[in-house]
């Protein structure tokens, strides 16, 4: 199907239901990732982690305009002016980095950020790749292009994840808690919430239970490599954000994102 | 401190060397130079280096909070830049600190205890949207000023920096200037708060380039840096040349400046304007600013809550 043909109501229903989840997590996890900026371990990093933040926001606002060319209104809208409860996010990107505010006193946890940021983008990676022969084609090209840039990415959390787990015992220590946490809200990564039967039928992308899969078979020997056990299995701790659940960390970074758009809406910025 | 070369006095490598630059040759990072060329480079570009650092968080509090993806996109990119000419600049300062047996570990200690500066725009407030187009149009605007006087600076390292972070910064003010733009054509309350941030942020732009004097605070470091052949130009001469440039397009955006004294002389041939207050310029490179310790406390959380990452990365 491409864009021309007619596409029947359930269709589109599904395809827009599949780009809010890709949209809204790309776009709250770069947000959390722009907290961070100035307050990398070192400033080398504080530009390769800022870059990857900007990339990210990249793709998502290619994610938003697909849903405004989709009649869903402005992408700056989608991005900025709807509440927690339409957003269709994960809970693992919407966590905050750590006690404290950004402007303020920001004791944000590395271990936490280098964890959360290798399985979030290890599991973007393996769904880009099942994106690129998705039946959307606007979809299957903005996975082509995604997906040139993500190859940094993984690298580069890769790196962070297997040096500070093989280094200190405190480092090791810290990154075994920060493992714990992700683990459980990662079946949250992974959820395509209540349209995944017609999302996978209509084949716009594989089914969760494959992703879920294919993510411990790429992650399985860098584990073994580490001395890390593969749990049994993930979690949802806090709820499934693809059905509108979600944390009063999402609230806060929403005020946060919006705080100057939403002066005026209306207004051009 | 460097080797002197075999059978030199260091009076013969003293003139040796001002020829050299005098005849627009550059100095490297392992060649002969004296002491306070040496000391003078160091205080220069760590300064110039930890301000862009520095300089990142107050516009990084806009960041997250910018209204538009289109914004967000291109405030991150700027403010990711302005982490890479930090880099690069420490990178510079530290090969001149060898042979001090010094590092960037003495660098941050010394931004902590305040002996090392940052300029003095990146000790204000940002109160507004508006502050993060006028860091980008004008505060980067007056760097470019700066820098591009520098460009053919003696020591090659320097230079070479600045070409590359002079090419960005273009940007960076054009960004700055299409945020002002926009506040500039939009509705009643976006022209209060461009004007608002303009009146606050004046007498700072005054101030970025330094005083005219030594006269004015007690000390500067144009003497020096004119005879090493670091720099062309005045702080005056500089300053003179940011209202030539800028005061036409601030008047043509509608804007009004906040000195009604300021008019270009003909028969002198300079701007004549009322000065800023030198003593708080003095407070605040002191460290006493609005935002001094905020600013350098976030840096120092940073730094305390990492130091497990540091130790991990050293093992």
């Amino acid at each position: 199907m491409t864009e021309n043909d007619p596409i029947n109501q359930d269709y589109q229903k599904a395809v827009i239901e599949l780009l809010y989840q890709l949209a809204d997590d790309d776009f709250i996890h770069a947000f959390r990732g722009s907290e961070w900026l100035g307050l990398a371990p070192h400033i080398e990093e504080d530009v390769a982690f800022s870059s990857i933040s900007q990339d990210t926001m990249g793709h998502t606002a290619m994610f938003y305009r697909l849903l405004e060319e989709l009649g869903e209104g402005s992408a700056d809208h989608l991005a900025q002016g709807r509440s927690s409860i339409e957003r269709k996010n994960c809970v693992l990107v919407e966590l905050v980095n750590g006690p404290g505010n950004y402007m303020e006193k920001p004791r944000y946890d590395w271990a936490f950020a280098v964890v959360r940021n290798y399985f979030y983008t290890q599991a973007k990676a393996i769904k880009i790749q099942s994106l690129k022969n998705s039946s959307y084609k606007p979809l299957s090209d903005a996975a082509v292009k995604v997906k040139m840039e993500l190859y940094f990415h993984l690298l580069h959390w890769k790196t962070w994840f297997t040096q500070l787990m093989t280094s200190t015992d405190e480092a090791r220590k810290r990154m075994e808690e920060a493992t714990e946490r992700v683990f459980a809200e990662l079946d949250g990564v992974f959820s395509q919430g209540s349209y995944r039967v017609k999302i996978v039928d209509f084949g716009l992308i594989e089914d969760e239970t494959i992703l879920r899969k294919l993510w411990i078979q790429e992650l399985s020997p860098i584990f073994q490599s580490i001395n890390l056990t593969m749990p049994e299995s993930f979690g949802m701790k806090h709820g499934n954000g693809r059905d509108g659940e979600h944390t009063g960390d999402l609230e806060q970074a929403i005020q946060t994102l919006s705080e100057v758009y939403r002066l005026n809406p209306a207004a051009a910025w | 401190m460097s080797v002197l070369e075999k059978g030199l006095s260091e009076e013969e490598q003293l003139s040796k060397f001002m020829a050299k630059i005098e005849a627009g040759e550059k100095i490297e990072a392992d060649d002969w130079m004296p002491e306070d060329y040496r000391t003078a480079l160091i205080k220069l570009i760590s300064m110039h280096g930890i301000s862009e650092i520095m300089g990142a968080l107050p516009e990084k509090e806009w960041v997250p909070k910018a209204p538009s993806l289109k914004r967000k996109l291109g405030i991150m990119a700027k403010v990711q830049d302005e982490m890479g000419h930090g880099q690069m600049l420490l990178r510079v300062t530290e090969d001149l600190l060898k042979p001090y047996g010094k590092t960037r570990e003495d660098l941050m200690q010394d931004l902590f205890k305040g002996d090392l500066k940052f300029h003095n725009v990146f000790h204000m407030a940002t109160k507004s949207w508006a502050d993060a187009g006028m860091v980008g149009w004008l505060v980067d605007g007056a760097a470019i000023i700066t820098q591009t006087n520098m460009l053919n600076a003696s020591y090659g390292p320097y230079a070479r920096a600045l070409k590359r972070i002079c090419s960005e910064e273009v940007f960076h003010a054009q960004h700055g200037e299409a945020i002002i733009m926009a506040l500039t054509e939009g509705t009643v309350e976006q022209k209060l708060m461009i004007q608002e941030c303009l009146n606050r942020w004046w007498d700072s732009l005054l101030m970025f380039f330094g005083p005219a004097s030594k006269q004015t605070t007690g000390s500067s470091k144009q003497d020096i840096t004119m005879k090493y052949r670091i720099r062309t130009k005045t702080n005056e001469e500089l300053r003179q040349i940011f209202f030539t440039k800028y005061i036409p397009r601030i008047l043509s955006l509608g804007l009004t400046i906040p000195d009604e004294t300021i008019h270009f002389d003909q028969e002198k041939q300079e701007w004549i304007y009322q000065q800023p207050d030198w003593n708080e310029f003095k407070e605040i490179i002191k460290g006493n600013g609005p935002k001094s310790q905020e600013r350098l406390d976030l840096r120092r959380t940073s730094y305390e809550t990492n130091k497990w990452v540091r130790d991990a990365l050293a093992k």
